[in-house]
């Protein structure tokens, strides 16, 4: 019990004394004490190839993960009036407040930037893996590798990334389609960009001239009211 | 059986008895206490009171507990008009209603994407696969018979205070900065879970995989992976709660909440990312120039002040506590200033509590309040040198459309009568 308490007491020291390193290397230590394992536990059993075919489904940007199958943009559109429009709308402009699929070429630097796959998605495989993984909304993992296909088509479609609506996207095809949006992403920068907010002597005094309010949560005034929430048994 | 009948006699006695004196101790509990002043007796002290006579609840009442009745706003709460659909959605952690640094388990934000999968744990399996020696199939009794490690971390959506870019939206910080958590995980370091299927020299990315019916998935750079990510079947001391996980989620300290992926079934090893929905479409920052970043996985530096805030006022001039959370995905905080004039003076708060790594750490100001306004400011400052950026700077870099990491400085307005609002000032 004391020495906890006095562990604690070292802590909050080392803390207020500007020294960080203390309290987070004994949290780290803590763990490469106990996880150190003598060479193989033995747990766990072989997965056989059923069962990781059953789940491994998913598909990168390289086409690797892509099933054999294929589907024609006129027999997506077809499906996806049948299962999508009704959230999505039969042109992927979206229903309500569901995801709208198609449009927005040209705003990604506007106010108010419309992000679809045609716009802003930049790899192709994504769609097919979300689809296979998650679509229909409530009703995921029932569409067949072919329907996929065709609905990835239809999207593309929808896009004007393909034109044809005869146009046929396969697992040999699938790679060579190109997103409109794919060149403008880039690593995470923050440590070079950003350089300046690394700043270890802060102002503390007439740090800046009397601030004004110029703008206020009340005047939007969407917030839920704090004593409408769900009710507790 | 006679205690019981007695019990019940004697509870409805106590409401009747209740009913009666509503009236007489309403009139008599507004006392002012103020110092100097000759105090007037308070019926709650000079009259017995029904919870000191008659006899109150059994021990099997509640066989899990649940909190004080007259703590039922302490609650998560969603925003209605921000998601299409409850089980795509998020509620928020009342944090002002909160204080050290562990959340409770039962008011930890929300976030799925399919709802919550209702998992049996002896029907639950955990797949490795890919670039490994061995694919192999783990039950929860495979995992939970590997060495255990627990640890304290924040656990903070990207999109936390994603609806302020533009301005402020929302009077509150549990709907501004309510997407975050703290509590303690119990797991196995997922190293220990690689080392048995032997990973491939050319594996650099793993893809997490959920069996929610979102499929969730996410890739994870291996050095991360073999650092500090663990595979947690329980916080704070119990197993999982359904909505954050159970019985088996990933816990990737200081990253990105998307990332911790919950009833994690799959872990696949591959040579480069798998640029799935949630790293392309989402979780990618705009700038204003059109282009994006990627895999800013680090939740940087923030800090907000939870008491006083625009759900809890000050109440009282005088003596008053100013409490808030500070935290850092890149390590430690070292330090949290606070203002009280919008930025143009600052002072060092104290941090009371365990400080851990990424974990939050807990603030205090003890101060007294005349009546003027006030513009609450509290900035955090981590281990690496970074310091929490004010609003503005922020959009100087970032612009408005970045949805996630907005890590900007918060302003509080506190008005005369102690009313407080959320504001942006310049």
């Amino acid at each position: 019990m004391s020495k906890s308490a006095n562990a604690l007491t070292l802590v909050l020291a080392a803390c207020l004394l500007g020294s960080i390193i203390a309290p987070s290397a004994a949290q780290q230590m803590a763990g490469r004490e106990v996880a150190k394992p003598a060479g193989k536990l033995g747990l766990g059993r072989a997965a056989t190839a059923e069962e990781i075919a059953a789940w491994d489904t998913d598909v990168r940007p390289d086409g690797r993960g892509l099933p054999v199958g294929k589907g024609t943009v006129k027999q997506g559109d077809d499906l996806f009036q049948e299962k999508c429009a009704s959230c999505h709308g039969e042109f992927g402009q979206g229903v309500g407040r569901w995801p709208v699929l198609a449009g927005g070429a040209g705003t990604l630097k506007a106010d108010r930037p419309d992000k679809t796959v045609g716009s802003f998605w930049p790899d192709l495989s994504t769609v097919f893996d979300y689809i296979k993984r998650a679509m229909p909304y409530g009703n995921a993992q029932s569409l067949t590798n072919d329907e996929v296909y065709a609905l990835t088509a239809y999207i593309l479609s929808m896009n004007d990334i393909v034109k044809d609506e005869t146009f046929e996207l396969n697992e040999k095809n699938f790679t060579s389609i190109k997103m409109p949006n794919a060149a403008a992403f880039f690593e995470d920068d923050r440590e070079t960009s950003e350089k300046h907010f690394w700043n270890k002597n802060p102002c503390m005094k007439d740090c800046r001239p009397a601030p004004k309010v110029t703008g206020r949560a009340m005047s939007i005034d969407v917030t839920p009211d704090g004593k409408s929430g769900p009710k507790v048994e | 059986m006679t205690d019981r009948t007695s019990a019940e006699t004697l509870n409805r006695r106590r409401f009747l008895g209740a009913a009666g004196l509503a009236g007489a101790g309403a009139a008599l509990s507004a006392i002012p206490t103020l110092a100097g002043e000759t105090a007037k007796s308070e019926a709650l002290i000079t009259d017995v009171q029904d919870w000191q006579r008659y006899l109150g609840d059994g021990v099997d009442k509640h066989p899990y507990g649940v909190p004080s009745k007259f703590e039922k706003n302490v609650i998560r709460r969603d925003v209605p008009w921000l998601t299409v659909s409850a089980e795509s959605s998020v509620n928020f952690t009342p944090l002002h209603d909160l204080d050290g640094i562990i959340t409770p388990s039962g008011l930890c934000f929300e976030r799925h994407h399919g709802g919550v999968a209702e998992i049996n744990p002896a029907d639950h399996r955990l797949m490795i696969n890919g670039l490994v020696d061995k694919p192999l199939v783990f039950t929860m009794d495979d995992i939970k018979r590997m060495p255990r490690v627990n640890k304290v971390y924040f656990l903070e959506c990207a999109a936390n205070s994603g609806m302020e870019w533009r301005g402020s939206q929302l009077n509150g910080c549990q709907f501004t900065h309510g997407m975050i958590h703290n509590v303690m995980y119990t797991g196995v370091p997922l190293k220990v879970l690689l080392d048995e299927a032997g990973l491939k020299p050319n594996a650099k990315w793993l893809m997490l995989e959920g069996a929610d019916s979102a499929g969730m998935n996410r890739s994870l750079p291996i050095e991360k992976a073999l650092n500090d990510v663990m595979i947690a079947f329980a916080m704070n001391g119990e197993a999982l709660r359904p909505e954050q996980g159970y019985p088996l989620r990933a816990v990737i300290p200081g990253w990105e909440g998307n990332l911790w992926v919950k009833w994690l079934r799959r872990i696949e090893a591959g040579d480069q990312p798998w640029q799935t929905r949630e790293e392309t479409s989402k979780y990618t920052d705009l700038l204003a120039d059109g282009n994006s970043r990627k895999h800013t996985f680090v939740m940087d530096a923030k800090s907000v002040v939870t008491n006083p805030s625009p759900q809890a006022p000050l109440k009282h001039k005088g003596r008053n506590v100013l409490s808030g959370l500070a935290w850092s995905g890149r390590g430690t905080v070292k330090r949290v200033d606070v203002s009280m004039d919008g930025g143009r003076n600052w002072q060092t708060a104290r941090i009371d509590g365990p400080v851990f790594d990424k974990s939050v750490v807990r603030f205090y100001v003890d101060f007294d309040w005349n009546g003027q306004e006030l513009m609450i400011q509290s900035r955090a400052i981590d281990s690496t040198g970074y310091m929490q950026p004010s609003k503005d700077d922020l959009r100087k870099v970032r612009g408005v459309n970045s949805i996630y990491h907005n890590n900007g400085i918060q302003t509080w307005l506190v008005r005369s009568g102690g009313e407080t609002e959320n504001v942006e000032i310049g």
